[in-house]
């Protein structure tokens, strides 16, 4: 009976620990739906390049004559809604699960695991506008790719789970993907579409489904 | 057997208590409401709970103004983190003795 409480003991600073430190409540299955949108995303962009026949993807000098401020902009819009439609998504999702777990959703920890993840994330983006005004263009899907990787990274110190390998993994293929310039909508939809499925999958398998045995 | 419940420390004797240290432990610091929010405790009870904690020195108390309303932080004391550390191992040990 003595050894129970001392198991209980345990278990108590464990919770605490973790609560304290770790904001839990980020949804699984928004991971999952983020993916998908880029996925449409990624899809509806190269219907878009499709209709422009005289336009060659893999021409560096895409974008750069009127034709291609029109393509840019309706890229952007793309861009812009997937963003929106994933970041309303988790956030509803997470405010969902926050509710269920009993864990407030602006709570000390949350803000800064917002604020690690904003840093690296805000850097990244105007690096990105930076490019695009020298034209570098090649080089933005790339910069997204591994500065959105690295937010994840510094992120994951407050979380649980395998954020940061998420993380890893996009700055990885954002790496790989500086030498097949052109291809940034491959590796787009790879690094934003698929790995965050995989992940949302793996999360949601992990923490979030429900089970009739409460393992742990 | 014996020497491991020497290592057990009366002063984390108290879920209250052991909450307090364990978030300080991984915490830079705690704000009063941040350890009442996350223990489920009443004022009263953090407020007696973190005093005894502070009278044993495993505490520190800084009190300061933030926008003109007071403000209490908690940090852990070095001797207070070695104490803690060694409760932890103390519990471990009467959990899984073969390890």
């Amino acid at each position: 009976m003595e050894t129970k409480n001392y198991l209980q003991d345990i278990a108590h600073i464990k919770t605490m620990m973790s609560r304290s430190s770790r904001f839990m409540s980020i949804s699984g299955l928004s991971g999952i739906l983020a993916g998908i949108y880029a996925l449409v995303g990624a899809a509806l962009a190269y219907l878009l390049l499709n209709t422009y026949p005289q336009y060659d993807y893999y021409d560096r000098t895409i974008l750069t004559d009127d034709l291609g401020t029109d393509l840019f902009s309706q890229f952007l819009g793309i861009a812009i809604l997937v963003l929106a439609a994933a970041l309303v998504t988790s956030a509803i999702l997470t405010y969902r699960k926050a509710k269920k777990l009993n864990e407030d959703i602006w709570n000390p920890v949350s803000k800064r695991l917002l604020a690690n993840f904003a840093v690296p994330l805000i850097t990244g983006g105007l690096f990105c506008l930076v490019l695009l005004q020298y034209g570098i263009l090649g080089l933005v899907a790339p910069a997204t790719l591994i500065f959105y990787g690295l937010a994840l990274i510094n992120a994951s110190k407050f979380t649980v789970g395998d954020i940061k390998y998420l993380g890893l993994a996009n700055v990885l293929i954002g790496l790989v993907a500086t030498q097949f310039v052109g291809y940034g909508l491959y590796f787009w939809a790879l690094g934003f579409g698929v790995f965050h499925i995989i992940y949302g999958a793996i999360m949601y398998h992990k923490y979030d489904r429900p089970s009739p045995k409460n393992g742990k | 057997m014996k020497n491991i419940i020497q290592h057990i420390n009366k002063a984390f004797d108290h879920r209250i208590r052991l909450g307090i240290m364990s978030v300080l432990m991984v915490n830079d610091f705690a704000d009063f409401n941040m350890l009442k929010e996350l223990l489920g405790a009443t004022d009263g009870n953090i407020a007696s709970h973190t005093k005894a904690l502070e009278k044993e020195a495993y505490i520190k108390v800084e009190k300061s103004f933030i926008n003109r309303k007071p403000n209490t932080r908690y940090i852990a004391t070095p001797a207070g983190r070695e104490a803690f550390t060694k409760h932890i191992e103390a519990l471990e040990k009467l959990i899984n003795p073969n390890e």
